[in-house]
């Protein structure tokens, strides 16, 4: 790894490659998109939660002036989609059943968006409605009302079990064993940018969409499996995201349907969703109900840990059996947990679907457990900061369910805030209705596997060099704000010793593209990233042989640096880096190169051991300072501090962005953004009613970013845009319970919530307010995974922690 | 039925035919061409497609465009004058107060009528200015740092148009 300060663009607060277009409105996201003889596209959805379709009556609809075309089910073949392999259970149009209010049954294209509204209000239905499941309990009670026929049970969409070691064991021989029950109800994304979507049939009888998605290449097979059309005649261009935070990570719906009216029509035709129908198609954060049981010694050290987690899916599979998963197995990662059994359930509901928002399954159950903690803490009258600090897991170590951890910075990150923050002169100091809160947490740096089961690269970059020295940088990435193809441009650039501004980025595209998968998983920096860094030294390989044959020197003594080539020991001596590239062309031919990512395959050997694993774990640390209007029940975050370790800052600026970001999402989740539904209607589909954070709501955030190099990331780097969220949820509860004394263990923490509470401490009952029990377990036996080194894995183990270390020692780059 | 109307926009006379109910909104983005102006609700809740009546921050989803007829439109299109980039644009580009960026056309002019209001806000003055522009990326920090860096350039570019140090602007850097 080179030093810090002999990298020209890698860790400089430069702007983004996009941010002149988009502070001067350029920037074409799908909606500004129009086309010559455009048509626009309605979506007729589902009035009832539950029901089954007995008729459709489209011929009112067609008979409307200004109507091109009115679709139902029946205009696709019979084929159903999802994102993942193991849930193909959407229908573009459904056909036989509705399963949430929202649900798509008929489409038109018309004129303009004002006919083509009219026109869905004359197609006729004939419905036959059912009894509706609309929570966790519910669907678990519901033996003979089915929303789905597949899964692992009666509306069980999916249930795991996994056991690493003996918990029951650990609890014996614990001092304390404490048990809580937890709730986080679900919350949407709520992008700024309607999802809109425009499709143009060519003459040629080719497909290409234009859509606001995070995953062009899932968009891609999805729509060829519908279509019935080969991947090759389709091409999906990701146009850049108003923001997607894992809302725009699905195939949807209107993507198929304005294609399926392009062919029908002979136009181009677009649709964009309405803001009621975006939080109905939803995806977001499920409500996920928790329990949790750990054994801890008189000291507080973690000796066995059970956790039980029950999600609401709503009403189709989506990423749900990742999601599921996610809600067990990133509490091995922060600290040591010796024993570890998880088990997961996810219910179908009646309501819209959920899947991956902003940290994806793991911010629930980290509030969940970082409130358990502290009152464990509280339990044995230890500082909730030391009884973590002194059981991080180690550099470099494995986790009882088999996570490879590389680098942590969390003590650094703990250290920083602690001291940023002050805690030690507030932690139970503050006057009454102030209160500090802290938390901790660790989050992915990109999914260890792909969405479908497959050997190909996640990630590839193609870099190609003009004569005029001009560098173009192909990716299937799609930046949604995050600033991901500004990270190709700066890796490329300190690569060739260019600037970022001599380098055009062209992504997410299937037509001219290499793949990679999406953005999610935070997984872009680190796989396009090592991608594109791969494919730049290529090329630096073929510049700096043609530059050393011309100057008669070997190519080790050479150096690409401000927009040169030259030898490192004679800086005098070199050449321009468009000669350079011209000198190379004439050697070499045509100058391009690719660049391809798949992460290690770390995971165990057991089923379910697919997620969780992942190149490197990002660390956060966060501290926040509330004040809770006793009279009203209102929670004011007075000030965030936060401490990231990122790995390496590509772009400081960015990076402070992403946890910035972070911290508000997180914020919304905390204490006013949910979902929530009456008879299987939204209640609050608008942004007025959704109540989410506006900069009145938003204090000031002090952000701290914590390096440490890790040996996987490009230039060290790893995660920053979902971690950061997961520690301010559980912070700001425990920061209300440092300030008043009640414990809110249930998401949002409203001002009834915390009112109810103090009402319960005012009358010596226990000032808690959340839910009171579980279902039933009814979960399958449990997988018993050997623990790291109980196995002949242990060998394997070892390889890879001395690989490990002898990569953060010896770098490869 | 379609209108003849006459509006000022980015300080060009312009002349669109088109049904009265249709929002300015739409006739900027549909008939005017100036899709830089962006929508997040339709609803008037979300401050997204705010756009400059007469210097004023005005919803452009809840306004006629007959509404408007003489008076000046401002759209982030006319923010640029002469292909030069406004200090609030420049400021928001460096300081990377736009992420998705959808957010920012709306934001910009409502921070351009503050800042033309009240040249020197306090972070709680453009906080409250700003408080009915919803943005989902930044928790708001960098737009607040950027707004307030734009409000140090332009006075130090006052104070050097009226003879004064001119050089402070310039020394700002990245504000960081």
């Amino acid at each position: 790894m080179s030093p810090k300060e002999e990298l020209a663009v890698i860790g400089k607060p430069l702007p983004k490659v996009d941010a002149w277009e988009k502070v001067a409105g350029d920037t074409r996201f799908a909606d500004d998109l129009f086309l010559p003889r455009m048509a626009y596209a309605k979506i007729l959805r589902s009035c009832h939660p539950h029901a089954l379709i007995k008729r459709i009556e489209t011929s009112r609809a067609r008979a409307l002036p200004g109507v091109y075309a009115v679709i139902t089910g029946a205009d696709f073949p019979p084929v159903k989609f999802g994102i993942m392999p193991t849930s193909q259970d959407e229908e573009v149009l459904c056909t036989e059943k509705v399963r949430f209010v929202g649900d798509p049954v008929a489409a038109v294209a018309a004129v303009d968006e004002e006919t083509a509204e009219r026109a869905t209000e004359l197609i006729d239905v004939e419905y036959e409605v059912l009894p509706t499941i609309m929570s966790i309990e519910q669907a678990l009670a519901q033996e003979k009302v089915r929303i789905h026929e597949y899964g692992d049970g009666p509306n069980i969409h999916k249930a795991v079990s996994l056991e690493f070691g003996d918990v029951e064991e650990a609890f014996r021989q614990a001092h304390l064993v404490r048990e809580d029950v937890f709730y986080f109800e679900g919350n949407t994304h709520l992008p700024m940018e309607q999802h809109a979507a425009v499709a143009r049939w060519g003459p040629d009888g080719k497909l290409t969409l234009w859509s606001s998605t995070q995953t062009p290449h899932y968009v891609h097979r999805a729509m060829a499996k519908v279509l019935g059309l080969p991947m090759s005649h389709v091409r999906v261009i990701a146009t850049p995201n108003g923001g997607g935070f894992g809302g725009k990570s699905d195939p949807f719906s209107h993507e198929m349907v304005v294609a399926r009216f392009a062919q029908l029509t002979g136009r181009p035709v677009k649709c964009t969703l309405t803001r009621e129908e975006v939080f109905y198609c939803h995806r977001g954060r499920h409500p996920v109900l928790m329990w949790v049981k750990t054994g801890v010694t008189k000291t507080g050290e973690i000796l066995g840990m059970h956790f039980r987690s029950w999600l609401d899916g709503g009403a189709y599979g989506s990423y749900g059996v990742a999601s599921t998963y996610y809600t067990g197995v990133l509490q091995t990662s922060t600290y040591k947990v010796p024993v570890y059994k998880f088990e997961g359930m996810r219910v179908f509901t009646n309501k819209p679907p959920c899947g991956p928002k902003r940290g994806h399954g793991t911010p629930q159950p980290r509030y969940a457990l970082e409130c358990h903690l502290d009152k464990i803490a509280a339990d044995l009258g230890l500082d909730p900061v030391e009884l973590r600090r002194r059981q991080l897991v180690d550099e470099f170590s494995m986790t009882a369910n088999h996570l490879t951890i590389t680098t942590c910075g969390l003590g650094e990150c703990i250290d920083k805030v602690v001291e940023a923050s002050g805690w030690r002169d507030k932690f139970r100091k503050l006057p009454p209705g102030r209160g500090v809160g802290f938390a901790a947490s660790a989050y992915i740096t990109g999914a260890g596997l792909p969405i479908y089961w497959n050997k190909m690269p996640h990630s590839g970059v193609i870099v190609k060099i003009d004569r005029g020295g001009g560098v173009t940088v192909f990716c299937g990435s799609t930046d949604i704000g995050q600033g991901s193809d500004s990270v190709l441009a700066y890796v490329v650039a300190e690569v060739l010793g260019i600037a970022p501004e001599d380098i055009r980025v062209v992504t997410g595209d299937t037509d001219l593209t290499p793949v990679d998968l999406g953005s999610y998983s935070s997984r872009v920096t680190i796989m396009t990233g090592n991608a594109a860094k791969e494919a730049a030294e290529k090329l630096q390989g073929l510049l700096f042989d043609a530059a050393a044959k011309k100057l008669d020197v070997p190519p080790s003594a050479l150096e690409a640096r401000a927009r040169r080539i030259f030898v490192r020991d004679d800086p005098d001596k070199g050449m321009s880096f468009p000669d350079a590239a011209q000198l190379a062309e004439a050697a070499y031919g045509t100058l391009a190169a690719a660049g391809s990512y798949t992460p290690p395959m770390r995971g165990g050997k057991f089923k379910g051991s697919g997620v969780g694993p992942t190149p490197a774990y990002s660390y956060s640390a966060c501290v926040v300072e509330v004040a809770v209007d006793p009279e009203t029940g209102e929670v004011r975050p007075v000030e965030i501090w936060i401490a990231h370790d990122v790995g390496r800052a590509i772009n400081p600026l960015l990076v402070e962005g992403q946890v910035e970001g972070s911290i508000y999402m997180g914020l919304g989740e905390a204490l006013m953004e949910e979902q929530v539904f009456r008879k299987g209607l939204h209640k609050i589909p608008s942004m007025l009613e959704y109540k989410s954070p506006t900069t009145l709501e938003t204090p000031e955030i002090r952000t701290v970013l914590v390096e440490t190099l890790d040996p996987e990331g490009p230039f060290g780097a790893k995660e920053s845009g979902q971690g950061p969220l997961l520690p301010v949820i559980p912070a700001i509860a425990n920061a209300v319970y440092d300030a008043v004394g009640v414990r809110v263990d249930e998401v949002p923490i409203t001002p009834e919530k915390v009112l109810k509470g103090l009402d319960l401490r005012a009358q010596g009952k226990e000032p808690r307010v959340g839910p009171e029990r579980v279902p039933a377990a009814r979960f399958p036996e449990p997988i018993r995974v050997p623990l790291p080194g109980e196995d002949s894995t242990l060998e394997a183990q070892a390889t890879i922690y001395r690989r490990a270390i002898h990569r953060r020692e010896g770098p490869r780059s | 039925m379609p209108e003849f109307l006459t509006l000022r926009v980015n300080g060009e006379p312009v002349q669109v035919i088109a049904p009265v109910h249709k929002t300015l909104l739409e006739v900027l983005r549909e008939d005017l061409g100036l899709t830089g102006t962006k929508h997040g609700c339709e609803l008037g809740e979300c401050g997204t497609c705010t756009v400059l009546v007469d210097g004023e921050p005005v919803l452009s989803c809840l306004v006629l465009p007959v509404e408007c007829q003489g008076q000046e439109i401002l759209t982030v299109e006319g923010l640029a004058a002469s292909g030069r980039l406004h200090p609030l644009q420049q400021a928001f580009a460096e300081l990377g107060a736009a992420q998705c960026g959808y957010c920012i056309p709306g934001i910009l002019l409502t921070s351009k009528a503050l800042l033309d209001a009240s040249p020197q806000p306090t972070r709680d003055e453009i906080r409250e200015a700003l408080a009915g522009n919803l943005c989902r990326c930044t928790g708001y920090t960098k737009i607040l740092e950027a707004v307030e860096l734009a409000a140090l350039r332009m006075a130090g570019e006052e104070r050097a148009a009226a003879g004064g140090l001119g050089a402070r602007a310039a020394g700002q850097g990245g504000g960081r």
